[in-house]
């Protein structure tokens, strides 16, 4: 791998980057900056490949430009067309349209705020462009890179990424699940689903009944090749989120998620947390610290925890989508 | 320290201002949603250049379970964001 | 030699590539857009990944490469006519 061709990558790469986040946020419409929003998930999912962080690639592919483009379109569908034009943006002029927003305060619009405010990020990019390039140049400690090469053989498995999240740091992704949890439930009490979509035609079932069955493959295949390379628990859930979100926009009725059955549907929400919360406990009860596997068990609880995981994560996301409860429409046909 | 390091990390700290700017100044509620977005990509940006070693040493796995988890927490408060903004706008529109 | 023409399959596919974002910007109406960005952009891919399994010369890299390009081969098309039909439907309902 050449220097100077990787040099003229990287460049095409970071200006591929900038020049999509600046006109992601200068849009003038806001299904443009959706639009935009995606492809720049998609050129970053490029950058993480190339800095060698292939997991993260995945979860972005699939989460960041998939799940979070898919979300954004949803919500921007139903909005009337209200184009925000650059000027304002820029000239901070109060606009006769924005009296009729009279609650929202007229701080904003004021010229000396938006400069300001201005000023005050290009000081600031300045500060952390240094602070970062300080941090960059200094010598490395390594201290924690070390330790986990060096107990990565019993930690069960042997990508270390995997090991990170679900052996050494597993209280955080413990936490992360519950607050994947936490949004789903405020989801919940906030509104109930969006409307559905038309039943799809014969191009589009065509599509699904091909599409879907290789996304649930996948997924499962990422689920457990995450032991031993890219993958893991987390772009599994997405895969499987992103099959549940295509058959709910070929109008489907089912779309992986138990219908009529709240029971069921809170059993599936809460098992990513529950069975973490239960492995921890039973760790403490057998006299180990909590979650702390041991070494023989620590590749089977890891997949256990993990299973668990992505159900809850492709449920969460896919209610995510759904925007709200779930209606158990017993009178519709499928 | 490398040259992507140098290229990386200021497109990174650069990427941040933009979603923080316009985060902070724009109208739409659904345009700053989207910047702060942008925002976290770009401190998952940072913290990827952090953690790369060149392209033969094997990069730093903390950083990248840390950019994993946050992925999947920022898409979650996105899905919440949204649900609140048409949550809001269903209340403006009855008032 | 079969580096150079790898390096010709892959030339091609970005020049394909070129004329579907050239068709993208220039041509006048949606469907004609979508039309050339779909045709140009999968025969550019397809070019593209064979001079790519030639340059790696290994069996299962190149199935892998063939089945990348049947998968995006069905869903560009499949949401392309999606596309096409939402703009007819918007158009004759109005």
């Amino acid at each position: 791998m050449n220097t100077t061709n990787m040099l003229f990558i990287d460049i095409l790469l970071v200006t591929s980057l900038l020049s999509l986040a600046w006109a992601t946020l200068t849009a003038t419409d806001a299904r443009r900056s959706v639009i935009l929003f995606i492809a720049f998930g998609l050129v970053l999912t490029l950058a993480w490949a190339r800095l060698l962080a292939p997991d993260v690639a995945l979860a972005e592919a699939a989460i960041g430009a998939g799940l979070s483009g898919a979300l954004l379109l949803a919500a921007v569908q139903h909005r009337p067309h209200r184009a925000v034009s650059a000027e304002r943006l820029n000239s901070g002029m109060l606009d006769n349209e924005k009296q009729n927003n009279s609650n929202r305060p007229d701080l904003k619009s004021s010229v000396a705020i938006r400069w300001s405010i201005t000023l005050f990020c290009i000081v600031l990019a300045f500060i952390l462009i240094w602070a970062l390039l300080l941090a960059l140049s200094s010598e490395t400690s390594e201290t924690l890179a070390q330790s986990v090469s060096a107990n990565l053989a019993n930690s069960g498995v042997s990508n270390p990424v995997t090991a990170v999240l679900l052996n050494f740091r597993a209280y955080d992704t413990l936490l992360e699940l519950a607050v994947l949890l936490t949004a789903v439930l405020g989801i919940f009490a906030l509104s109930e689903e969006r409307t559905g979509y038309l039943p799809a035609g014969p191009v589009f079932n065509g599509l699904v009944s091909w599409l879907v069955p290789a996304l649930i493959l996948m997924a499962g295949y990422l689920l457990w090749v995450g032991a031993h390379a890219p993958g893991g628990a987390f772009q599994a859930g997405a895969t499987l989120a992103a099959a549940g979100v295509v058959l709910r926009l070929a109008g489907k009725r089912i779309i992986g998620l138990p219908q009529g059955s709240a029971l069921l549907m809170n059993m599936i929400l809460l098992s990513g947390v529950g069975l973490f919360l239960l492995v921890g406990l039973t760790m403490l009860v057998l006299g180990r610290p909590f979650l702390g596997y041991p070494p023989a068990m620590a590749g089977y609880l890891i997949l256990l925890i993990e299973t668990a995981a992505m159900i809850s994560i492709a449920a969460t996301l896919i209610l995510a989508f759904l925007g709200g409860r779930p209606q158990n429409r017993q009178d519709e046909s499928c | 320290m490398l040259t992507a390091h140098w290229l990386y990390g200021i497109s990174a700290c650069l990427i941040m201002i933009f979603g923080l700017r316009a985060a902070l100044l724009h109208d739409s509620l659904l345009l700053r949603i989207i910047a702060l977005n942008i925002m976290g990509t770009g401190v998952f940006m940072m913290l990827i250049t952090i953690a790369y070693r060149g392209p033969d040493a094997a990069p730093d796995p903390i950083p990248h379970a840390l950019v994993l988890t946050g992925i999947v927490v920022a898409v979650s408060a996105t899905a919440l964001a949204l649900t609140l903004l048409r949550r809001l706008t269903e209340e403006q529109d009855n008032d | 030699m079969i580096n150079i023409i790898a390096s010709l399959l892959m030339l091609g596919g970005l020049i394909f590539f070129l004329c579907g974002s050239i068709g993208l910007l220039r041509l006048p109406d949606l469907y004609s857009r979508l039309h050339a960005l779909t045709k140009a952009d999968n025969l550019g891919l397809g070019l593209l990944l064979t001079g790519l399994a030639l340059y790696q010369q290994d069996l299962l890299f190149a199935l892998k490469l063939v089945l990348i390009w049947l998968a995006v081969l069905a869903a560009s098309s499949a949401s392309a006519y999606l596309i096409a039909q939402h703009a007819r439907r918007q158009e004759t309902g109005q």
